[in-house]
């Protein structure tokens, strides 16, 4: 009898581990190309970058001190980054969280016309043409959005589109604790 | 059928093709020493666009950036230690071929003993187990 049972049974055990994980990548909550990153409660990397709407000028994140803030790391080339950029001008307007664009690897003159085409949801955004600080922030793919506490800590990190939904599960619980220490 | 001096070179062909896999098209280093640890580092080194693939053989433009970033080590004197220190301290763990032992991965590197283990241990239970039956009882046996 357990000759037949035991097979059986580990196949349905098997079987509904499979299940579960194709569930879960069906509905968004597994994503198995998403790598932890390790940058979470670590200091975030500090960055002076050019200014994208003024190259001559530049941004430097240590004037950020004392405040929560987003980095979001985009590009012109990114469809992921065009599906999101609605979210990111709802987000940046209704949070009052300051949010930083990092355009990665990208054709200024092409993220300026973007820009004013669409909106500018950030209150910097610089450019990163050779992709050296994307590396520092451990940055694998397009978009990826970082939240930083105001003691500059990074907090939370997301790979992919940032939604509404996203940031009141992500984000927003953080932003309430961690974010003014 | 191929002659057999034709098989030789297909055979020839072949293995040799492994080494067109990378996608840097000269040398990063004029010095062998340098130019050999380069190789050996961007082989062991993933590329985290494309998971299954090292940075030395994979053309995504992070890809690149990582090798670019590895040659400027390099140059720069660090160490291989130095180098892979740099990148696990961004990308994590998952960024090496060859993931070094933590609790976290203690099973993975503990899996193959495992399962040699049990494979032993289930093949000494049936040998002992019919070792001790009578001939007569074995089903195969009888006709």
């Amino acid at each position: 009898m357990w000759r037949y049972l035991g097979p059986a049974a580990a196949f349905l055990v098997l079987g509904a581990l499979f299940a579960f994980a194709l569930v879960r990548i069906q509905n968004g909550t597994l994503d198995v190309r998403e790598i932890k990153s390790p940058l979470i409660g670590k200091a975030a990397p500090l960055f002076t970058l050019p200014l994208v709407t003024d190259p001559k000028q530049s941004f430097d994140t240590r004037t950020m001190a004392g405040k929560a803030y987003i980095v979001n790391v985009w590009g012109t080339w990114c469809p992921a980054c065009r599906e999101e950029h609605d979210s990111l001008l709802q987000l940046a307007r209704t949070t009052g969280v300051p949010f930083i664009g990092i355009d990665w690897k990208d054709d200024g003159a092409m993220a300026q016309q973007y820009l004013a085409q669409l909106g500018n949801p950030y209150q910097q955004v610089v450019a990163d043409a050779d992709g050296r600080i994307a590396i520092d922030w451990g940055v694998y793919g397009a978009p990826e959005t970082f939240l930083v506490s105001s003691a500059g800590i990074v907090l939370a990190k997301h790979a992919g589109a940032l939604t509404e939904a996203v940031w009141a599960e992500k984000f927003a619980p953080l932003l309430g604790t961690g974010a003014r220490q | 059928m191929i002659a057999p001096r034709r098989w030789i070179v297909l055979l020839a062909a072949l293995l040799l093709s492994a080494a067109a896999g990378a996608i840097d098209t000269e040398a990063a280093f004029a010095d062998a020493a340098r130019q050999a640890r380069y190789e050996h580092l961007t082989n062991e080194l993933r590329c985290l666009v494309c998971q299954n693939q090292t940075i030395a053989d994979s053309n995504a433009g992070l890809a690149g950036d990582l090798r670019r970033e590895v040659k400027e080590m390099i140059a720069a004197g660090k160490s291989d230690n130095d180098i892979k220190h740099f990148l696990t301290a961004r990308y994590g763990d998952f960024v090496l071929y060859d993931p070094p032992l933590t609790p976290r991965t203690l099973l993975l590197w503990a899996a193959p003993a495992l399962l040699v283990l049990i494979t032993v241990g289930a093949a000494a239970r049936v040998i002992l187990r019919r070792s001790k039956a009578p001939i007569d009882a074995d089903p195969e046996e009888t006709v």
